[in-house]
């Protein structure tokens, strides 16, 4: 079989050097009632050049937003990842390594980790940040149990205006009873703040409040004074950023942000149908030791000499088992090697470009679909690359007829997030990779319908 | 001073990694920018609602170049499965078939959005469909859920299912049972989902000592987790009368699928009664383990249990058109989109190449493997448990350190010095001086030979010159860490001058 170098020959001499007869004979303890006496019920292996094949079929049978004209984001965007991203990651030494357990040997991931966790400390403006997490639903999941453990209180207050699924996530967790999860009221695309007050003066101590900036309606939050009614109540602020604008937005640590969470696949990943995503997490240098996931640190070795390893490790499962900070015992450290790489290829000025390309043609784009006719706005909120518009026709109708000119024309929220806003609304992103000729011909073709 | 530390030239490059991406470069390199737009209208910051940053942030300033160099020299300092021997005890190190890797990469599945209508996504939806079948023929458990991204991730999700399954039932249960030789994630994840752990003893074969687990069994416990074969890469032959023991006590058995490897087409975890398992794609399914992630971890489950899974999943409607559809009964979500797609594609491609027949073959080999290397290590470590071993199996250094004050540690370090990486040391917590190796059926049997000799020739300078051992290794990019400086003075972020 493909992938076993051993040879009939050898195998026949393992099994003399083992002293028994057959490979059979090694399955001895699994019980006969039990055994499979028939073959899996699975096609035969075939030829690499037949399987190639198969999964190019696949792959063809999909209409990829990249090759469309696409306006789709709603927590997933389409950036551009420049050459030099997917030839590093391609490097055996890093994507065939495990978890670095020997760090004589893995100092290649390791240093890459703590270069990470610099720019995502210095992305956020937080103080530390860990070895990254699965995606940016389970990062804010996983801030909201941090938060409890910390303040030793369950109660969390969660913006409804936060991406739907990453919501859904914290309440599928707090299901089990560790957390009580209660939602703030959205309003104009933000966290609706008397509402916030109001839940926040009655009931149980509040351990944290949790938003969005920008929300999953691509609104921007008064972060300032969401942080003040959270700290006036105990309770620590929990944001969930979008980095690839950290170019050009506040960091939410300027406006008291205790842990700022994140999806970091817009940083060198590509969208994958969603996954693997990469979870971002940072916080204050005082809840450190709260932190779940790994940490890299930098120490000496036996010469002297600068060195990597894991760190801060009494926290986690291998060494704390049921009192561990999680049961997390790795991370997406592939996707956090791209993070670098990308953010290594496009420096402060390029992240800054990146940012200001896709503020200024979301904000061209949303001007001119207003003036089409055919969409209304629901509210006037600040906003970055991301912008929901009410539609005065069928929604679903739409998005076909645009598919079939080559575009993705947003995102349906009757479809994503129903009840979350006006029905008909569309979720619109514009990324760096959109032109100004695309989005002109995309307006025309809205004329046209 | 080192023979390197003589003869090197003065101005060769330091031994450490100790420059950093941020230490390189010049000020004003770049690699890639946005091209700029032109757009008549607001500034930024009037865009932004007075929210510019004011202080930008510290990132590397380099080129291309710099990069390529800079990575490179980081790859130069890691081992993986292509660099040699990988025998990581749990981890299954097998060779990650770069068929795979150009699979994940082709655009019709990497530039896919998950939003997207599912007109535009059916062959993404099929490929999910049919791996989703694949793994319910290979555990014997129909029910599955491709969402999770790890394998702690898919414990939990298991977890939440049984939880659920309880409550409507009206059965409130609090405890979980957990043998005292399982993973760490095991009791982590009994605590994450608000349940508690209780521990049993294995016995003197290294199985579950099933009369501690009768006692245990009682109108309290939800569940009992359990790994089969076990982390001391036995089989339980127990395995049937546990199940049923934990099912007339009303409870769920759960399987850690990290040593599924071993029993691919030869037995299946929902024949032996488990109701649940998560399957680790990365060990199993030869996608990459990435240096920690991303893999995939998905769970498959009985009938009775299917309608709780976490959605959404792909399924094949009437009108033979794929589409996503919510189990009756979901807990909802455990993360966002359809899960790590990108590593499905991998485990998939993996599975249309070597087929039902290979997938059979490879579990076999797999056994006869680690059965190899233990034959060849029996007499010069301890076997706490001399029976044959499944995929993998656990040495003692015990001897060693009573004898000859040498520790698992220092046998692992000195194999980093034959160009070998160590197997996993310290588990299970049950073997004292604990060595775990699992060769995987992807290493030749010349490998096999040379980690073989090279464990010997550790176990004979451990008697000779003990010294050797305890300052190993000596070639490696660096020696010895101080991870207990590293956790006392915490240095977790580079700083720019001055701050």
């Amino acid at each position: 079989m493909r992938y076993i170098p051993v040879s009939c020959e050898q195998r026949e001499e393992m099994l003399r050097a083992v002293g028994v007869g057959s490979v059979e004979d090694l399955f001895g303890d699994i019980p006969e009632s039990v055994r499979l006496r028939e073959p899996l019920d699975l096609p035969p292996g075939v030829s690499e050049m037949e399987a190639a094949a198969a999964l190019r079929r696949l792959a063809d049978a999909n209409s990829p937003a990249t090759r469309l004209v696409s306006f789709a984001g709603a927590g997933c965007y389409d950036h551009y990842i420049p050459a030099i991203v997917d030839h590093v990651l391609s490097r055996p030494e890093f994507f065939t390594a495990y978890t670095p357990y020997q760090p004589e040997v893995s100092q290649g991931t390791l240093q890459n980790i703590y270069e990470f966790q610099t720019m995502v400390c210095e992305l956020t403006g937080m103080d530390v940040a860990n070895a990254s997490m699965y995606d940016g639903a389970t990062a804010f999941t996983e801030a909201a149990l941090m938060a409890a453990r910390i303040t030793r209180r369950t109660r969390v207050l969660v913006s409804s205006a936060v991406h739907p699924e990453w919501l859904a996530t914290l309440e599928t967790y707090a299901a089990t009873g560790v957390l009580s999860c209660e939602r703030v009221k959205a309003d104009a695309g933000a966290t609706a703040l008397a509402d916030l007050e109001r839940l926040l003066s009655e009931g149980d101590e509040v351990a944290a409040v949790l938003c969005a900036a920008p929300t999953f309606f691509g609104c921007l939050e008064e972060l300032e004074r969401i942080a003040g009614l959270a700290h006036k109540a105990g309770a620590l602020l929990i944001v969930a950023t979008d980095p690839i604008l950290a170019g050009v937005l506040e960091p939410p640590a300027v406006y008291g942000a205790d842990i700022v969470v994140g999806e970091g696949h817009v940083l060198g990943s590509p969208m994958s149908f969603g996954g693997p995503g990469l979870g971002l997490f940072a916080c204050r240098a005082e809840y450190l030791r709260s932190m779940p996931g790994r940490i890299v640190g930098r120490t000496v070795d036996a010469d002297g000499d600068d060195g990597f390893v894991l760190t801060i490790q009494t926290r986690e499962q291998h060494i704390r088992r049921e009192r561990a900070t999680s049961n997390i015992c790795s991370n997406h450290a592939l996707n956090a090697l791209a993070a670098s790489v990308y953010l290594s290829a496009v420096g402060v000025a390029g992240l800054e470009s990146v940012g200001r390309s896709c503020v200024s043609k979301a904000h061209a784009l949303r001007a001119g679909l207003l003036e089409t006719g055919r969409f209304s706005a629901p509210w006037d909120t600040p906003f970055a690359l991301e912008f929901a518009l009410v539609f005065d026709g069928d929604v679903e109708r739409m998005q076909a007829a645009m598919l079939d000119h080559g575009y993705l024309a947003g995102v349906s929220l009757d479809q994503v997030a129903p009840g979350l806003a006006p029905a008909s609304t569309v979720l619109f992103a514009v990324t760096e990779r959109r032109t100004d000729e695309e989005i002109g011909s995309f307006l025309k073709e809205v004329r046209a319908l | 001073m080192t023979r390197r530390d003589q003869l090197a030239p003065e101005s060769a490059p330091a031994r450490g990694p100790r420059r950093l991406i941020f230490e390189s470069g010049s000020p004003g390199s770049v690699c890639f920018e946005a091209p700029a737009t032109e757009h008549p209208g607001p500034s930024l910051d009037e865009m932004l609602g007075g929210r510019v940053r004011s202080h930008p942030a510290h990132l590397p300033h380099v080129s291309e170049v710099d990069i390529a160099r800079h990575y490179a020299h980081l790859a130069s300092m890691n081992f993986g499965v292509d660099t040699g021997t990988y025998p990581l005890g749990s981890c299954t190190m097998k060779y990650n078939p770069r068929l795979a890797e150009d699979a994940c990469r082709l655009e019709g599945f990497s530039g896919l959005h998950p939003y997207q209508p599912a007109s535009s996504v059916q062959g993404a939806l099929q490929l999910m469909g049919s791996l989703s079948a694949a793994l319910a023929e290979v555990s014997g458990l129909p029910g599955v859920t491709l969402q999770p991204a790890a394998g702690a991730h898919g414990e939990l999700t298991a977890l939440m299912l049984f939880r659920a399954f309880h409550v409507a039932n009206g059965d409130a249960r609090r405890r979980v049972i957990i043998p005292d030789s399982s993973h760490g994630t095991n009791p982590a994840t009994v605590s994450m989902c608000g349940y508690e752990a209780v521990t049993v003893p294995s016995d003197s074969q290294g199985n579950v000592d099933i009369r501690a687990l009768r006692e245990a069994l009682d109108e309290d416990v939800a569940a009992l987790m359990l790994t089969n074969p076990n982390t001391l890469g036995l089989f339980d032959p127990q395995i049937v009368d546990i199940c049923a023991a934990v099912h007339d006590a009303g409870a769920l058995a759960y399987c850690d699928g990290a040593n599924l490897n071993a029993i691919m087409g030869l037995a299946r975890p929902g024949d032996m009664g488990f109701d649940a398992m998560h399957i680790n794609l990365h060990k199993t399914f030869a996608t990459p383990h990435g240096g920690g992630g991303p893999g995939a971890g998905p769970v498959c489950v009985t009938p009775v249990l299917a309608p709780f899974l976490p959605g959404p999943i792909p399924a094949l409607g009437q009108d033979g058109r794929w589409g996503l559809t919510w189990p009756e009964h979901s807990i909802g979500r455990v993360r966002s989109f359809m899960g790590n797609f990108g590593v499905l594609v991998r485990a998939y491609a993996y599975i249309l190449a070597v087929g039902g027949d290979g997938l059979r073959e490879a579990s076999e080999q797999a056994v006869l493997s680690a059965n190899y290397v233990r034959q060849g290590l029996k007499a010069a470590f301890e076997l706490p448990y001399d029976r044959s071993c499944m995929h993998e199996f656990v040495l003692s250094a015990g001897r060693l350190r009573r004898e000859n004050g040498v520790r698992a540690l220092d046998v692992a370090k000195r194999l980093l010095d034959h160009g070998i990486h160590p197997p996993t040391i310290y588990f299970p917590l049950i073997v004292d001086e604990a060595m775990m190796i699992e060769p995987t059926e992807t290493e030749p049997l010349e490998a096999l030979d040379s980690l073989v000799s090279a464990m010997l020739e550790i176990a004979a300078e451990a008697k000779t010159d003990p010294d050797i051992l305890h300052g190993a290794p000596y070639t490696t990019p660096v020696r010895r860490l101080d991870e207990g400086r590293a956790a006392k003075r915490p240095d977790l972020r580079w700083k720019p001058d001055g701050e």
